[in-house]
């Protein structure tokens, strides 16, 4: 199958269930919002090292939240809801709690499984805190500095997340990568239900699970894919490719992360791509099989 | 400033480890007339082959064509010498510090298993630049040094690190069996570069002969050089590094050590 | 002592000694390092609840960097110097090692502590990594997808202090968060300080424990809260007027850069709305570094 002359192999992207929560931030203005958001997601590339991923899903109008100021949604995926309870009393502690003027809300109100991180947080408040009951959800007041911060007791857990779903892009240099990978990144923005956890979107150090030569590392360089060690090990890479880039897309279902594969790599297709391809570890490791030429059927 | 003048050439090889800024800086000026050169085998003195001027300096100045003087900087740690002229082997041999510059031509084995300091020929070099002495593991393992002329045999021989950048041609088996550092060579080499290399990289700005044991791997413009462009951008020597000018080709080897050494060979935009 | 209208407390700030380091990322373009860093930076305001804090420094031109590319400075600052050498490692690994285009150098190179970094991510490249080795430093060369991430093997870690502040007592939640934004813009520009928190600006101050719990670290500063003026239980410290409060933090090199900000950060923001700035600390009896707010301005 080819898109525009770029090559994509009869492959699929291997991802596993995760479990993920929207989070709604609010603010007097976006500058805000996206400041609270920002350090919110910030160090969660990879739920091994940072025991979460996180990035922001898209901007909300003030028609779309529920104080009806503007915002941001984030989505925040860890491997189990606990684990994701915890990370969520500590990243809206660290980073909402303290930014000025925001509010906090859930964004998967209709979720029966829910993790209580803003009740775990109304202590911050040394029982000078309230709170008010509307529509059937409880929010908490707790005193701050600057007025009050608003905060929903309980989020909805998505326990069917998907993290993980990929695909990589085979450019004759890096520019034409990054230049392929920046048009992915614009094209899946706004795309609901997904995030790209890694820096701008884009992974540029692929990686293989453990290592030939050290014993006891997790993961390291996925060598045959990298363009400098063509001839030293047994090398994925066709002629011409001399930089490779990733995009990793968790979502809140498969079919997020399809519209969004299928989104980037049509964006990716362009002059200096050579190819479309993605990684999975022989398909029995995770629930979940992205297959590009199924995505991609009606577009080539 | 202590300036010598060479005023008898000798008729076989002199040699004149003295003459380092180690060990002139504190002695006055009847004292290094005294020192002791060699010719062959027979012990002379400084101001038999050269006028002196000077004394208690670390800065050296020697005048005339001391193309049969050897070891001139031997282990230097600190100071300067500038050579107005052409100069003999093993200058600079084992220094650790300090600067040498020469207006002419060099002999072989300049910086020999330095480790440290600078060098610079303005003429061509001889060959086993920065090499190791035979029956020696490793060659400079620090410091720079820069000919701006052409350079012969075996250069940088097993060298373990430092950097030797050559403008112009340079002969066979550059790079022989080196174990890490960097030779950057403008105008290329003749054969078997690289030949028996386990780590360290070798750049050559125009396309060279190539062993069957070094396999291209990509196309590239590596970040670290942006480092090394800096450094030598320093000493007046330039090499290309951004992506619209062009890109280096990166070949590893050398496959039948089996090395983890590369070599680049820059190929500019079309 | 009145500035511009508005009173400046007679109190000091309370700050602590901590150990910190600058990293300075550089990348293709600007905003790709600008990428990398906030990435490194995000969830990183306090050092109890996130092990370590960080901020954006400074912006660096092309040719303020090591390898000539636009870059961004980064302080991180930690408790000591082992556990700034963890946090770099997860951090650097996590965004930095991650991000195209990125490479990442040591910004204290004449700190006397050194502490290895890219020689704990050199593994990363399962022994196909390399190293050069250029004056008198180590740089790794780790393979990827990409080409190769360049890091820098050790990173200098020095004394600093953590914790500087001023708070900013005003009118309204409009004139307070205006004059921090002022503050924050100015302060912004200058070296050897970060501001940790979200948009630089703490709008939840703190006290140490709490009255009402048993074993919390840090509650909610009641003292400073408008909306608990009057309750039982409540001793304000908020004189008429007050209705919303902002707290800015910053982490600094030295005292001077930390003098510098505040004193730049305090008179921007003595602006209309605003009735006083005053300063958080703990009676003088945990930290040792004390910026007496007076003495700013002598």
């Amino acid at each position: 199958m080819n898109i525009r002359g770029v090559f994509i192999e009869d492959t699929f992207a291997e991802a596993f269930g995760m479990a993920a929560a929207r989070i709604v931030i609010t603010a007097v203005n976006q500058r805000w919002a996206h400041a609270a958001a920002v350090a919110l997601t910030g160090f969660a590339t990879s739920v091994i090292a940072c025991k979460c991923e996180a990035a922001i899903e898209r901007e909300l109008g003030p028609d779309e939240t529920p104080d009806a100021r503007p915002g941001v949604a984030v989505l925040v995926f860890a491997m189990d809801a606990a684990g994701l309870g915890k990370r969520l009393v500590e990243r809206i502690g660290q980073a909402v709690l303290t930014c000025p003027t925001t509010s906090c809300f859930d964004g998967l109100p209709d979720l029966p499984d829910r993790v209580s991180a803003g009740r775990t947080l109304r202590v911050f408040g040394d029982k000078f805190q309230s709170s008010k009951v509307v529509g059937g959800h409880r929010f908490w007041r707790v005193p701050v500095m600057d007025g009050e911060f608003l905060l929903q007791e309980s989020f909805g857990v998505q326990t069917k997340g998907v993290g993980g779903g990929n695909f990589l892009i085979l450019a004759d240099d890096q520019a034409g990568a990054l230049g392929a990978a920046e048009a992915a990144v614009a094209a899946i923005g706004g795309i609901p239900g997904v995030i790209l956890p890694f820096p701008g979107g884009v992974a540029r150090s692929g990686s293989k699970v453990g290592a030939r030569a050290y014993t006891s590392l997790v993961a390291s360089t996925n060598d045959a894919y990298c363009p400098t060690l063509r001839l030293s090990t047994d090398s994925a890479l066709a002629e011409g490719v001399n930089a490779v880039l990733e995009i990793v897309i968790d979502g809140l279902d498969a079919e997020a992360i399809r519209k969004a594969m299928r989104a980037g790599i049509e964006a990716a297709c362009r002059p200096g791509v050579r190819a479309i391809t993605a990684c999975n570890y022989g398909g029995n490791l995770g629930t979940f099989h992205f297959h590009l030429r199924q995505i991609m059927e009606d577009v080539s | 400033m202590i300036t010598l003048t060479l005023n008898e050439q000798p008729n076989v090889p002199l040699e004149a480890e003295v003459l380092s800024p180690d060990v002139l800086a504190a002695l006055a000026n009847d004292e290094i007339r005294a020192l002791p050169v060699y010719l062959g085998n027979r012990q002379r003195r400084v101001d038999d082959f050269f006028s002196v001027e000077g004394a208690r300096s670390d800065e050296l100045e020697i005048r005339g064509d001391v193309g049969k003087v050897k070891w001139i900087g031997r282990g230097m740690t600190r100071g300067r010498i500038t050579i107005v002229g052409s100069v003999g082997m093993h200058l600079g041999a084992h220094m650790t510090g300090g600067t040498i510059d020469v207006s002419g031509n060099a002999a072989d084995w300049v910086g020999a298993e330095m480790s440290g300091g600078v060098i610079r020929i303005r003429g061509n070099a001889g060959g086993q630049v920065g090499a190791a002495y035979r029956g020696s593991l490793s060659g400079m393992t620090d410091g720079t040094i820069l000919i701006d002329g052409t350079a012969g045999l075996e250069v940088g021989m097993r060298m373990k690190r430092g950097i030797i950048a050559i403008g112009g041609l340079v002969r066979d088996f550059a790079g022989l069996e080196m174990k890490g550092g960097t030779i950057v060579m403008r105008s290329g080499a003749e054969l078997r570069t690289g030949a028996w290399m386990v780590r360290g990289t070798i750049i050559s700005l125009t396309p060279i002969q190539l062993l069957p044991t070094f396999s291209y791997a990509s196309t590239y413009n590596p970040t670290f050089l942006r480092l090394y462009a800096r450094h030598l951008a320093t000493l007046g020597f330039t090499i290309p590094y951004e992506d619209q000018d062009g890109a280096y080709r990166r070949y590893s080897g050398d496959a039948c050590v089996p090395g983890k050494g590369e070599i680049l060979v820059w190929t500019g935009a079309a | 002592m009145d500035r511009r209208g508005v009173r400046i407390v007679d109190t000091f700030a309370e700050a602590f000694g901590m150990r910190a380091a600058r990293v300075v990322i550089t990348a293709r373009s600007a905003a790709w390092a600008r990428t990398a860093a906030q990435s490194m930076t995000g969830f990183a305001t306090s050092v109890i609840g996130c092990k370590v804090e960080a901020g954006i420094e400074a912006e660096l031109l092309p040719n303020e960097t090591p390898d000539g590319r636009p870059g961004v400075s980064v302080l991180l600052f930690g408790f000591d110097a082992d556990g700034l050498r963890g946090r770099l490692v997860d951090r650097v690994g996590q965004t930095v090692l991650t991000c195209p285009t990125t490479a990442c150098f040591d910004g204290l190179p004449q700190a006397a502590d050194r502490v290895v970094v890219g020689g704990a991510l050199r593994h990363f490249g399962d022994r196909f990594q390399s190293s050069k080795f250029l004056d008198g430093q180590r740089y790794w060369r780790i393979p990827v997808m990409e080409g190769e991430f360049l890091v820098q093997e050790a990173f200098g870690v020095q004394k600093a202090i953590g914790g500087g502040n001023f708070l900013i007592l005003a009118a309204d939640q409009d004139a307070a968060l205006a004059a921090a934004e002022a503050a924050v813009d100015v302060m912004r520009k200058v070296r050897g300080v970060i501001l940790p928190f979200p948009g630089g600006i703490v709008r939840a101050g703190s006290k140490v424990g709490a009255k009402r719990y048993k074993k919390m670290i840090a509650s909610t500063n009641d003292a400073y809260c408008p909306t608990l003026r009057g309750r039982t239980g409540v001793t304000s410290e908020l004189p008429e007027g007050v209705n919303s409060v902002l707290e800015i933090v910053v982490d600094g090199l030295d005292r001077p850069a930390i003098e510098s900000a505040l004193r730049a950060g305090i008179d921007a923001a003595c602006r209309p709305g605003v009735v006083q700035i005053s300063a958080g600390n703990y009676g003088g009896k945990l930290g040792k570094h004390h910026f007496p707010l007076h003495a700013l301005f002598a």
